[in-house]
């Protein structure tokens, strides 16, 4: 009993601690299981799941790159049009110069970096506020995405290795029915490379005496969080496995991890953000930080338009309407901090999460678009709210 | 003659300091009263509490304004009862036009719409106050900082001032500026205006002032008097510095080698944002395991002087040469600085010397990464050693070295701003006011530090506003004035007196 009591104790004490890291996570599985309950089941289930992640990859590509923009304390406006623009020219490239996918989409890859530098140089070495610079960049390739659009429309789009790229699934190795044998290997193989990371990474910790969790403690957090990998992977196998969508989410999140935790680069990209005078004077150049994060931030743009255009098989004139404003919501609800330095890309992509659970769930639940918006609007207050609170009791 | 104002046994503390001890203070109707101290003696909080910045209640103590107690609750009171204030950092509106700021706060107006055509007239009259004869339809951004500090003193006038208290006045201003606005202040004593003047420069406080008086750590030390001919500069001086010097400070052991590390050659720096040149043809040189300290009251130049070596981040125009041992070294921006081998402690660490929200480990490997890292990619395990050597021979009072930043003393961030440098490996350290605002412990600690390594070869300007600082720890002064280097003493000739001499001339 005794036991008991002081497990419960120590849980609710790291919550409690952890309630900024932890908080959208408890966050999202609220809005997770309320949505179960009151959809009776639809929510969770495979085909709902999927799609979500689908329908959205093309925000969560956004909202990475939004992160550094907002960690280093600036906003871009321009990436909803800059993803619309470079997906109708992707189209065009395809539909009337014949260029092969591939080529295509390392073309508009390199346009997109080349309009992000543009960005950079206007915000570092012109010193325009972002706010300004990338307003006009919106107002730009909106005019640029009907222009290229006029003549035509919406231009379809036929070319199935490049619709598979939102609409696709990773291939199967054994044909089992109702359920997708390679994603079962790959969420178990992921579960365990999270559990062996995490062992090493506590053992470190240890070896220079760092405090480390209790190891009951440890022990609960590495149980409840493989159990999450392998429901998600379980969920997407019942259906038609994971998507190529989820594989560029994946391995967009791994190098932006890699980058923002590991190297110089991104160390240099928090202290720009944490105290721009600081890190001049620590011989870091804000300038060049600045247009590297620009440049990284359209190019994902242009990922992100690459990702719409294949969802829905064509360029259409609308397409890059408010993404930005999507993106930038997802950093915020997913705790970056407005005033910068702070702010994680998985926690981003958790915001992104959380604000198409809300969409998703509410549409199924049949709530008025209209309401939809209020909601998502107050959700967003409430987020970040809470992080301010948070941070000021600290 | 009747006082205006009395302020009787005023105290204000701040968490850890004493800035006002018991402070007695007293100025006669019609008077220029001048208010001298060192750096951090308490004038411009004696002025704060006056003006209401600190409100009633966080001093103890009485204000006697007119012969009557006053509890100022903000700026605004005492300024409608005829208080105004001018600060260093003037408070106009750059892109208004100059009737606009002189009447602003108090606009001519009937029901809530601005008179402009009286309000025009009417700031004509005041520039004719302060003789200045220039459109009032000019914005303030065209104006010279000598013109400006003019209108400032016209908004005063238009509130009706009775007590006017000029911080700092001149310390911006060229000598023929300087001139116009003491021949005004004397103009104002005719038609009744009290006047309270800050000044570090000497020569204007015995050249206008009818009382002097002098405080020093907090305490009012004297109060001199033009009538009963009390006031010359020597007097001044003395009585300015005339603290004993009881801080300890550990022996040194080593002596400075022969050959010089550092050479800096005619550093000339000017200012855009302020239009003024900040330093003037400053040269100077420090031997290796040398500790040169650099003296000088407020806006003498010393962090501009740093700055300008180092890299010059805020794009002052900067000539002149530098030279590390020997060779001339490309001092363009901070990197190139810091490859040079030349390190700057920012006096302002929580501004821009460290990142707060940041931990120990993350602040102290910034300035040096690239020799942690393999092809681009820090390694951890490296910089948690390095970090932890930093925590043990600096003695960082920390639980972890993961700890933020934010959440340690000014003494221990300090330490990890130090650290932070010599990790850059410099032969060059330039500790800019290392001491400021921490404890006594810490600040020994430092001193010992300071020691070890000009033992070990290490050059180190020490600029510091503490002359007992100063004092105790170089082996060499320079003491700057006005941007410019004014003289240089060996430890030997250097004391308080011809130090404050040549800092004031």
């Amino acid at each position: 009993m005794n036991i008991i009591k002081n497990y419960g104790k120590d849980l609710f004490s790291i919550l409690k601690e952890n309630v900024r890291e932890y908080g959208m996570y408890i966050a999202l599985l609220l809005i997770i299981t309320y949505f179960t309950i009151a959809s009776g089941g639809i929510f969770i289930s495979a085909r709902n799941i999927s799609n979500l992640l689908n329908q959205t990859g093309y925000i969560f590509i956004l909202a990475v790159g939004m992160t550094l923009i907002i960690v280093i304390r600036h906003i871009d406006l321009s990436v909803g049009y800059i993803a619309g623009f470079l997906g109708a020219l992707a189209a065009i490239f395809m539909t009337q110069h014949n260029i092969p996918v591939l080529i295509t989409i390392i073309i508009v890859l390199i346009i997109g970096l080349i309009i992000g530098l543009w960005n950079g140089f206007l915000v570092a070495y012109m010193g325009l506020p972002a706010f300004v610079a990338t307003l006009a960049g919106m107002l730009i390739f909106r005019g640029a995405l009907l222009l290229s659009t006029r003549a035509t429309g919406t231009i379809t789009i036929s070319n199935e290795a490049f619709n598979a790229i939102s609409n696709g699934y990773i291939p199967d190795v054994a044909n089992i029915e109702g359920v997708h044998l390679l994603t079962l290997i790959i969420g178990l193989l992921s579960v365990l490379i999270y559990v062996f990371s995490e062992m090493r990474k506590r053992k470190t910790l240890i070896k220079y005496k760092f405090e480390v969790m209790k190891k009951d403690m440890f022990i609960t957090k590495l149980i409840f969080i493989s159990l999450i990998i392998s429901l998600f992977f379980y969920t997407l196998s019942q259906y038609r496995g994971i998507s190529w969508t989820v594989v560029i989410i994946f391995i967009v999140v791994a190098i932006y991890s890699f980058i923002t935790n590991k190297t110089v680069l991104g160390r240099h990209i928090y202290a720009v953000g944490g105290n721009p005078e600081a890190a001049e004077l620590s011989g870091i150049s804000v300038k060049k930080i600045t247009l590297t994060v620009f440049g990284s931030m359209s190019m994902l743009a242009a990922l992100s338009g690459i990702l719409f255009a294949s969802r829905l098989q064509s360029a259409t004139t609308t397409a890059g309407q408010l993404f930005e404003l999507d993106a930038i919501a997802a950093a915020f609800v997913g705790g970056v901090s407005a005033s910068g330095g702070i702010g994680k890309v998985t926690g981003s992509i958790i915001g992104a999460l959380v604000m198409a659970s809300l969409s998703s769930g509410m549409n199924l639940l049949g709530v008025d678009v209209s309401i939809q918006y209020i909601i998502k609007g107050l959700v967003l207050v409430a987020a970040v709210v809470f992080d301010v609170r948070t941070r000021n009791k600290k | 003659m009747k006082n205006i104002l009395e302020m009787k046994g005023i105290t204000k503390e701040f968490p850890g300091v004493k800035a006002l001890d018991n402070v007695n203070f007293e100025v006669k109707t019609g008077e220029i009263h001048c208010l001298v101290g060192e750096n951090g003696a308490g004038k411009s909080t004696l002025m704060k509490v006056l003006s209401g910045v600190y409100k009633y209640g966080e001093y103890s103590g009485d204000i006697v304004f007119e012969n009557k107690v006053r509890k100022f609750k903000n700026i605004k009171e005492s300024e409608q009862l005829g208080i105004s204030i001018i600060y260093q950092e003037l408070a106009l509106i750059p892109e208004m036009t100059i009737y606009e700021n002189i009447f602003l706060g108090h606009e001519i107006k009937n029901k809530n719409i601005i008179n402009w055509n009286e309000t025009i007239t009417e700031s004509k009259k005041y520039l004719d106050l302060v003789n200045l004869k220039i459109n009032p339809s000019e914005k303030v951004i065209n104006l010279g900082v000598g013109q400006q500090q003019l209108i400032e003193i016209a908004k005063a006038l238009s509130k009706d001032v009775k007590l006017l208290i000029l911080d700092e006045p001149t310390a911006a201003l060229n000598e023929e500026e300087s001139d116009n606005l003491l021949k005004l202040l004397l103009d104002l004593k005719e038609k009744g205006v009290t006047s309270i003047m800050i000044s570090h420069k000497l020569k204007e406080v015995t050249a206008i002032a009818d009382t002097v008086t002098i405080l020093r750590d907090g305490k009012t030390i004297c109060s001199l008097s033009k009538e009963k001919n009390e006031i010359n500069k020597n007097k001044i001086i003395t009585e300015m510095v005339g603290r004993e010097i009881n801080d300890v400070f550990p022996k040194r052991k080593s002596k400075p080698f022969d050959e010089v590390c550092l050479e800096v050659k005619n550093i000339n720096a000017y200012n855009h944002k302020l239009r003024r040149q900040v330093v003037k043809d400053a040269s100077f040189y420090v031997k290796k395991g040398e500790v040169v300290g650099i003296a000088g009251l407020m806006g003498a130049g010393r962090t501009e002087l740093a700055h300008s070596i180092f890299g010059n981040p805020y794009g002052y125009q900067v000539s002149g040469e530098v030279l590390v041992e020997g060779k001339n070294i490309d001092f363009s921006n901070p990197k190139k600085a810091i490859k040079a081998k030349i390190a700057y402690v920012s006096e302002d660490r929580k501004g821009n010397g460290l990142i707060l929200m940041q931990d120990i480990k993350q602040n102290i490997s910034l300035a040096n990464l690239q020799t942690l890292t393999k092809g681009k990619i820090i390694n951890n395990n490296q910089e948690i050693m390095i970090a932890n050597k930093y925590k043990d021979s600096i003695n960082i009072k920390t639980p972890s070295i993961e700890q933020k930043v934010n959440n340690l003393s000014g003494g221990n961030q300090q330490k990890v701003s130090i650290s932070k440098w010599l990790f850059s490996n410099p032969k060059v350290l330039i500790l800019d006011e290392p001491t400021r605002g921490i404890d006594v412990g810490a600040k020994f600690e430092i001193y010992t530090l300071i020691n070890e390594l000009i033992s070990s070869g290490l050059s180190i300007v020490l600029i510091s506003s503490e002359l007992p600082e100063i004092l105790g720890m170089s082996d060499r002064v320079y003491v700057l004035n006005e941007g410019r280097i004014a003289g240089e003493l060996p430890i030997e000739e250097a004391n308080q007196e011809n130090i404050i001499q040549l800092a004031t001339e």
